[in-house]
């Protein structure tokens, strides 16, 4: 069986699936769970300074996108960092790690941008023994308009100045924690990279408003009758959080940092992924708060197999991997020529495939009287958009058309040849060949 | 008090409380959850299949999808523009065979979308908040007669009324509703939905219901021609093909539609008599119900014996096996030869079939199946034709149900063609209803 343990910056645990700093991470008596459960490792929800701690709203703090049948596709959220005293999360913290030597406990923390308050928390969290810290730079809603949480994250220099000074007065790893809310993600990270971070993570949740209550002309969650844009994460947002990690696994500047893949987790599939964009791990949140902690042993147990289907012994055989596939539009192969094709048998003539293509694509498939669906090769430009509506997987294919051959909706010879946008005749901009 | 091995033919065989679950409603309605789960199932198929099954043409997959997104009455108003009777429609209707058989995900998966139970999901929330969800147009001036208040004539009457016209509608029955009230099996209509359904049609106004007025008797074609701008029959098929074997007239020989009818009459159903032994002949959804009622009566054993194979029986697979599920023995190739019994049924005499250069044939060998109650379910004739053309044993139609004679249109089982069920019935009464009224409009 596949050996699923991870060294993530000398931090080891028996998977690569740690709970993400949030609710599930909030006390003792979660992260004890989590562990017997198996979750590999726990980001300890975020700690503030010293004194009264945070008040959070009392009224509903969730809204969600709800799937058929009610699956959880998006979920947002208006909670605050732990609303509990500082000192009774550091003993708990220090209680666990003692008892769980062998999972990682990484501590999330944020506190002013004062180089005091970082001195002040750093050396405490240092005691508890917990193996690294998380500073979040992301929370988007309440602890930034207070200049905390995304308020940070949204300005590199910050992120460098506060990152420096955490790495001077705490020994070990630092992560520090990305807000998607931004233009370009490459410049938090590179901010990171270059105060001293050990790692980044990503993503945090991003803004939203997940619904509006028609009647009472409130967004959701509403807090008597007003709402507040949200922090949105779950399943939802994978695509997002992926296409961030993996600008960050390209970029020059900061490839070859460790990457903690956070956003939207939900099976073993979608860890696997985040891993070969470059995460060294992964972590979890809206899979477990919809479905409880049990969830990590699918995840361990598919890993497990899909690793030893595909022959990798450990998570560094496949972290990474597509990283280099990843690259831009540019330098697409033009001469890859694909068409659309349809296996009669597998078909079951809903039409979904023709309407598609019919109303808002290319009108490249034909319908007979008889509800048979072909495809038209003269006109399919191969754009996947019935291969993605089709309600039977694998029912439409796209087939690579063979270099000699020509396409009859270009008439041209299908070339053998890689061909970019660089080198098109078309681009005003190409490149000499030579 | 009597059991299910009480001889002959008596009441009571079960106690109440069986009596009531036995004919509560056979599906359920669904609650909103189950209805926003089977709702989401649906693909929204492009040119629809379901709705190409659908004799009145509903645009299923529009009404799903408002059911999906939580406005089940804009998905009742987009059934009823179609179908005004899809209440019923819902409950009754042959889904197995129409709609959810052409269903996608029936040759996907063997399990088609709950069309039938999502259509009452839509329309029983309208019902039930006792809206209705059209208005009259401008008074015509016109008026038209409508004989019959079955499936057909309520929506031909319906129809007629919105666009403006005054109907009248006959009924020889005591209740207006026709088969919906007299004729299906009690469990498929509970709660009285039948009368329920026609007060609920009628809240659009300008119909007026006679009952108790038979064309032939109290009313003659000629008479309504002269009275009314147009007619529009719906009577049905009132009489019952007889056996035409010996002791047909013995006592305990009955027909299966008169049973059925004292079924959903009775306010008590342990006082209606059943026998021990009950074998109904025919295989068309009357012998179906008529012996799955019996059994769930309390009748010992209930023998439905019809004279084809069961790939010819027009009771759907899915009735077949609704019957066989209540333990009704299923019978195919006997015919009836003979009814014995001293003034009584005792036992009914069968003789097996086979089919030889394509005709139905006796092969002399027979058997006898002990019989208290025979219920003969083998067909229905019109008995009112009123001197119109007919096209073998129905009434000829043209186009939307236009008669032999002008200003007279005729649907629903009378008139020739269709499929004698209640949609099919429904869709020509509204059909037969935009031809009158294009017809009166027109200015002839």
């Amino acid at each position: 069986m596949a050996d699923l343990t991870t060294d993530f910056l000398g931090i080891k645990s028996p998977n690569p699936f740690w709970l993400a700093s949030a609710p599930p991470t909030d006390k003792e008596y979660n992260v004890r769970r989590a562990f017997e459960a198996g979750w590999g490792g726990v980001v300890w929800k975020t700690l503030g300074s010293e004194g009264p701690p945070v008040v959070n709203v009392n009224g509903p703090r969730y809204g969600v996108i709800h799937g058929p049948d009610r699956k959880v596709l998006g979920l947002n959220n208006i909670e605050l960092i732990t609303d509990r005293d500082l000192q009774t999360n550091l003993d708990e913290i220090t209680r666990v790690k003692k008892d769980y030597p062998d999972r990682a406990v990484v501590v999330s923390i944020m506190v002013p941008c004062e180089e005091q308050a970082w001195k002040d928390i750093l050396p405490k969290v240092e005691a508890t023994g917990a193996d690294g810290i998380e500073l979040n730079f992301g929370c988007p809603h309440g602890m930034s308009e207070r200049g905390m949480g995304s308020a940070v994250g949204q300005v590199p220099e910050y992120i460098e100045m506060v990152t420096r000074w955490c790495k001077q007065y705490y020994s070990k790893p630092v992560i520090v924690k990305l807000t998607p809310n931004i233009t370009d993600i490459r410049k938090p990270a590179a901010a990171a990279k270059r105060g001293g971070a050990d790692a980044v993570s990503l993503i945090n949740t991003i803004n939203s408003i997940v619904s509006v209550n028609l009647d009472t002309m409130s967004p959701e969650p509403s807090i008597d009758g007003k709402g507040s844009h949200g922090g949105y994460c779950g399943p939802a947002v994978k695509p997002i959080a992926m296409s961030m990690v993996s600008e960050i696994a390209r970029n020059p500047e900061t490839h070859g940092l460790p990457i903690s893949g956070i956003g939207g987790i939900t099976t073993w599939r979608d860890a696997a992924e985040f891993i070969t964009l470059g995460c060294g791990n992964v972590q979890v949140c809206t899979a477990a708060m919809t479905y409880g902690f049990k969830v990590v042993q699918e995840m361990i147990s598919g890993l497990s197999q899909w690793m030893d289907e595909k022959g990798h012994t450990s998570i560094q055989d496949f972290m990474g991997a597509a990283v280099p596939n990843t690259t831009d539009w540019q330098y697409l192969n033009l001469n890859y020529v694909t068409k659309a094709s349809i296996d009669q048998d597998a078909c079951i003539s809903c039409g979904r495939c023709y309407v598609a293509c019919e109303d808002t694509s290319h009108q490249a498939i034909a319908m007979s009287e008889d509800r048979t669906f072909s495809v038209k090769d003269e006109e399919c430009v191969a754009c996947n958009l019935c291969v993605e509506v089709c309600p039977v997987e694998g029912c439409i294919t796209m087939v690579k058309q063979t270099p000699g051959t020509v396409d009859p909706r270009t008439g041209k010879v299908v070339e053998p040849e890689y061909a970019n946008w660089t080198t098109h005749p078309n681009n005003p901009g190409a490149v000499a060949a030579e | 008090m009597a059991t299910p091995f009480t001889p002959g033919i008596a009441a009571g065989r079960l106690p109440v409380d069986e009596i009531e679950t036995n004919f509560a409603d056979l599906h359920a309605p669904l609650t909103g959850h189950e209805a926003a789960v089977a709702a989401d199932r649906c693909y929204f198929c492009h040119d629809a299949p379901c709705v190409t099954a659908c004799p009145t043409d509903i645009d299923i997959p529009l009404f799903i999808r408002q059911i999906s997104t939580g406005t089940p009455e804009a998905a009742a108003k987009t059934i009823f523009d179609q179908n005004i009777l899809g209440g019923m429609c819902a409950r009754v209707c042959p889904t197995e065979d129409l709609c959810e058989q052409a269903c996608v995900r029936e040759m996907a998966e063997g399990k088609p979308v709950e069309i039938g139970r999502l259509q009452r999901f839509a329309t029983d929330t309208v019902m039930a908040a006792g809206v209705h969800p059209y208005d009259r147009a401008a008074a015509t001036g016109k008026t038209v007669a409508v004989v019959g208040a079955g499936p057909a004539g309520l929506a031909c009457a319906h129809r007629l009324a919105m666009l403006g016209h005054d109907v009248t509608v006959y009924d020889a029955m005591p209740k207006a509703g026709g088969l919906n009230e007299y004729g299906i099996a009690a469990y498929k209509s509970t709660d009285n939905f039948a009368a329920k359904e026609v007060d609920w049609l009628c809240q659009i106004g300008g119909i007026t219901i006679k009952n108790g007025t038979t064309l032939g008797q109290d009313l003659t074609l000629d008479g309504l021609a002269d009275s009314f701008d147009a007619v529009f029959l719906g009577v049905g098929l009132g009489g019952v093909n007889a056996l035409g074997i010996s002791g047909d007239d013995k006592d305990g020989v009955a027909d299966a539609v008169e049973f059925i009818e004292s079924l959903r009459q009775s306010g008590d159903l342990t006082t209606l008599p059943v026998g021990r032994n009950v074998v109904v002949i025919g295989g068309g959804m009357t012998a179906v119900d008529a012996a799955v009622q019996s059994k769930l009566l309390g009748a010992e054993s209930v023998t439905i014996a019809y004279r084809r194979g069961r790939d010819a029986m027009s009771a759907s697979r899915y009735e077949q096996d609704l019957a066989a599920s209540h333990g009704v023995k299923l019978l195919f190739n006997v015919q009836p030869v003979a009814v014995h019994g001293n003034g009584a049924v005792v036992e009914i005499e069968v003789e097996y079939t086979a089919t030889q250069d394509g005709k139905l044939v006796g092969t002399g060998e027979t058997t006898r199946l002990p019989a208290d109650q025979v219920f003969r379910a083998i067909g229905q004739t019109l008995t009112t034709d009123g001197g119109l053309e007919l096209a073998g044993r129905k009434i000829a139609v043209t186009g939307a149900g236009r008669t032999s004679r002008s200003g007279i249109w005729a649907g629903g089982d009378c008139a020739a063609g269709g499929d004698d069920l209640t949609v099919t019935a429904v869709a020509e009464g509204r059909d037969a209803a935009m031809d009158i009224h294009a017809t009166l409009i027109g200015g002839s």
